[in-house]
């Protein structure tokens, strides 16, 4: 096992640097970072822009590959850059990070565990009144964008402070009651998801052998399905972890936009239309590592799911 | 069956809407109404006017084309690309396949989002279609690649090697026809993902640039407005969950359909 997970940690790490530094080498390439520092008013003369841009570590005049491979080392040595007004980028990373867990961590933990519940719930009645009405309820919000679930949180909350004559639903600041509505629409996209997946997956082991024979011993259909199939269920679930992850990383930045937190989405926005090369490449690395590590993830829990993966 | 039903009429209706609805409109997309900034729906304005004076159904109308029209497109060529580089890994095998399992774990790797945001600014439509696509191919091509594998070493296709067919046209005749169906569902459920992927990116300011107008983009400029002008989001957004919904009915439904077991 050790032997198997040293490998594949290897090979996230490996699939991480490679993420992070094709995003650092056509974020270089591609953007701009001289129209914005020469387009101020007034208009600084040349000179001090060249300088600055040969301090950023942005000059377009040095190839991209020698900017990588200051970038690179400085990565390496913990130092991700300066932004363009030339603070530094990893305490600012870190900031908007924090935005972005704390929005969407909680509702992601919640949706996951809600869904897999509803999933399981759905299978065992499969074809009765509870099926009937989450299998289709799934089916309409996984299909509709977290954006536009978002908006109508608000709208929904808008009217509840309507009709109770005072703000009692708020969702612009990180208080408790604050957080409700972002975590609420998280949880509720990851659980449509989930709850399809799983009720497919229970579904596909329901009927197999091993349930059949617990059956036959004597444990009732729930008892069947709780003890036996769940845990095989759950692989499919693990396996989407990278994907699962990606998808969060991505929701969470609209999200956080609809909400009007100033997070990563926001940050790579604007740092996108200022070519801020060192920032785009933080936020690009920092995705570039987290789906190999949810790979990684995936992998143990497999192992701790399944033990006929885990070698002797 | 009754799903596919349900998703092609659904998705009939939606092309015919983006088909027609523009020459239904009293209004050109583009055309301005001075006396009428931010109005409700009236006779006039079906559905209201935008804080700029444009007609919320013939923008809306017109957006549906766009998006319909980049859906298709990515779709078209996402499956196309998967096809490709599925079956010519899945047939060669060895080190072409490692080679191109590897770059498609690469592509996973990176983040889709940052690739539009980089690429796509200032190129038009056509680069954000071939972003969009160039990132959903690789989940289709990894299926295809699995089933290319298997269908390898079947006896209609060994008798084909066999008869000294050559591999390209083996592959052609003999190895894509089997895969038709996986491919249709694939490129159906595309369609959807492509058209809310377009959606995300215009939340984010990176989808179609203006003055062009898609779904995505109605939707995000809406959103912010809701409270006081909900008729600017709730036509959009009902549209690209209808498409969405449309999409995967059509894709599952044809799948379960497909799907012996």
């Amino acid at each position: 096992m050790a032997a198997f997970l040293l490998r594949r940690t290897g090979r996230a790490a490996l699939q991480a640097a490679l993420g992070a530094s094709l995003v650092y080498l056509l974020a270089a390439a591609a953007l701009d970072p001289r129209a914005h520092l020469a387009g101020r008013a007034p208009r600084p003369p040349d000179a001090v822009v060249d300088a600055r841009l040969a301090r950023l570590n942005l000059d377009p005049r040095v190839p991209p590959s020698a900017r990588y491979r200051v970038w690179a080392a400085g990565v390496l040595r913990g130092d991700l850059g300066r932004t363009l007004d030339g603070r530094p980028v990893g305490p600012e990373l870190h900031r908007r990070l924090a935005v972005g867990v704390r929005l969407v961590l909680p509702g992601a933990v919640l949706g996951s565990a809600l869904g897999i519940a509803l999933g399981v719930w759905a299978a065992a009645r499969r074809g009765r009144a509870a099926d009937l009405l989450v299998t289709p309820l799934t089916y309409v919000l996984a299909a509709v964008p977290v954006f536009v679930l978002a908006v109508l949180a608000q709208t929904a909350a808008g009217a509840v402070n309507d009709a109770a004559g005072v703000r009692a639903v708020t969702w612009t600041d990180d208080t408790a009651s604050g957080l409700l509505l972002p975590t609420l629409v998280i949880a509720l996209a990851q659980a449509a998801l989930v709850a399809r997946y799983q009720r497919g997956s229970t579904l596909d082991v329901a009927d197999a052998a091993f349930v059949r024979a617990a059956r036959a011993k004597g444990l009732r259909r729930r008892a069947a399905l709780l003890r036996h199939a769940l845990r095989p269920a759950l692989v499919p679930q693990g396996a989407r972890l990278p994907h699962t992850a990606a998808m969060l990383l991505l929701g969470g930045m609209l999200v956080e936009q609809v909400f009007g937190r100033h997070g990563l989405g926001a940050w790579l926005a604007a740092s996108v239309a200022r070519g801020d090369v060192n920032a785009v490449a933080a936020v690009g690395g920092l995705a570039a590592c987290a789906v190999p590590a949810a790979a990684l993830a995936a992998d143990v829990l497999h192992g701790l799911l399944d033990p006929r993966v885990r070698p002797a | 069956m009754t799903r596919v039903a349900a998703g092609l009429v659904l998705l009939a209706a939606l092309a015919l809407l983006a088909a027609a609805g523009p020459a239904l409109a009293p209004w050109a997309w583009d055309e301005i109404d001075f006396t009428a900034f931010g109005e409700g729906p009236s006779r006039r304005h079906w559905l209201g006017t935008t804080q700029h004076g444009r007609d919320v159904f013939a923008v809306t109308v017109h957006a549906l084309r766009r998006s319909l029209l980049i859906g298709a497109a990515v779709a078209a060529l996402a499956t196309f690309l998967a096809a490709l580089v599925g079956t010519v890994a899945g047939y060669a095998g060895g080190r072409a396949d490692r080679a191109l399992m590897w770059c498609a774990d690469l592509l996973f790797v990176l983040p889709p989002f940052l690739l539009a945001a980089v690429l796509a600014p200032g190129a038009g439509t056509l680069a954000l279609v071939a972003v969009l696509a160039g990132l959903m191919w690789t989940s289709t091509a990894r299926m295809v690649r699995a089933a290319v594998r298997s269908l390898r070493d079947r006896e209609h296709v060994l008798a084909a090697r066999l008869a000294g067919v050559s591999a390209p046209r083996t592959i052609v005749r003999h190895v894509l026809p089997a895969l038709a169906s996986l491919l249709a569902v694939d490129a159906g459920l595309n369609v959807g993902a492509a058209i809310v992927a377009e959606s995300g990116l215009a939340h984010l300011g990176f989808g179609v640039r203006p003055p062009g107008v898609s779904l995505g983009a109605l939707v995000a400029d809406g959103g912010p407005a809701v409270l006081a002008f909900p008729w600017r989001f709730a036509f959009p957004a009902a549209l690209l969950v209808l498409t969405a919904v449309a999409a995967n009915l059509l894709a599952d439904g044809l799948r379960d359909a497909l799907d012996p077991r």
